[in-house]
């Protein structure tokens, strides 16, 4: 069943960077009234929902992921971005890595 | 074999990294053009989640309703304003709830659809908590849920399990550990782990504690 990660408290909040990210957003965008907090909660028990319907949720590490697209569906849904430019997006910023040299931070239009 | 890959990225760029790094990133900056997203109060987010906020937020309270039966009243009565007086504060706005052990009740706290969490005092949930195993069988079997995380109800005890929403979480105040009479707060505290605010396990007891 492997429930019990026993031991004191857990020092490591989130295992990604990306993970504090997605949170981050969240709050602020409930913050700043984009939706409400049960609105949240709903968009990700419906992912969560859907992941345990699938046989994936498993042991919670998939949390993150599901958050970011549930974050993703609230988003599109609210009109807060639009489908073709989130993809687009994407793909500049992965050219945007692909021509950063080492070790400078990486802009997007580089 | 060693030369099979050559590297073709000349201009020496950097791998992308995962595909979900990029859609946060195209998400966030998105939304930072659009001026719904202020990146300053994201880095302050985070930076709270991960350095401010956690557990010791739930211990303190707990403590001081230990030390404090004024303040255990108001806890009882408005458990989100007697939080709130520590300094702590939801900020979704949830409603809190503290649930009390005794010897004849054993409080356990769930999420059964997804994660719904007291941050505010215990800062973000574990894994565990967020697992399927965990949200589903808490309702359905509590004590062998609470006995995986070595835990034993007495039979005589009733377990109450609390089904945590986006309006309402709950605080477990775990039974004040004998020996501990005219402990002061902060003694108190280091007796209260993550795991016995949420009613996995009790408070340490005094000798292995602190």
């Amino acid at each position: 069943m492997n429930l019990p990660e026993t031991g004191p408290i857990d020092p490591r909040v989130f295992d990604e960077p990306w993970q504090a990210e997605a949170f981050a957003l969240v709050v602020h965008l409930h913050d700043r009234g984009a939706f409400t907090w049960t609105e949240w909660a709903d968009a990700l028990t419906g992912e969560i929902k859907a992941a345990d319907d699938r046989g994936e949720s498993g042991g919670g590490d998939h949390y993150y992921h599901h958050w970011l697209a549930a974050l993703e569906r609230l988003a599109l849904k609210r009109g807060l971005a639009e489908p073709e430019a989130l993809a687009m997006r994407r793909e500049a910023w992965a050219d945007a890595y692909r021509h950063t040299p080492h070790g400078q931070p990486v802009v997007l239009g580089a | 074999m060693a030369h099979d890959h050559h590297d073709h990225d000349h201009d020496h760029g950097q791998e992308p990294p995962s595909d979900m790094a990029l859609r946060v990133k195209a998400l966030e900056s998105l939304l930072v053009e659009k001026g719904l997203v202020d990146p300053a109060a994201l880095d302050a987010i985070i930076d709270t989640y991960e350095h401010k906020v956690g557990p010791r937020n739930g211990a303190r309270v707990v403590a001081r309703a230990w030390s404090d039966p004024a303040y255990l009243d108001r806890l009882r009565a408005d458990a989100t304003a007697a939080i709130a007086e520590l300094g702590y504060g939801g900020r979704q706005g949830e409603h809190m709830v503290a649930v009390e052990n005794t010897p004849e009740v054993h409080n356990l706290v769930v999420c059964t659809l997804c994660s719904c969490y007291p941050w505010s005092v215990l800062g973000l949930p574990p894994v565990w908590y967020k697992s399927s195993p965990y949200r589903s069988r808490a309702v359905i079997d509590p004590r062998g849920v609470m006995a995986e995380f070595g835990l034993t109800v007495p039979d005589e005890a009733e377990v109450r399990v609390w089904d945590s929403t986006a309006e309402i979480r709950y605080l477990v105040i775990p039974e004040r550990p004998a020996g501990t009479e005219g402990w002061s707060e902060e003694a108190l505290t280091e007796l209260v782990s993550r795991d016995s605010m949420i009613g996995v396990s009790l408070a340490r007891a005094p000798e292995t504690g602190a």
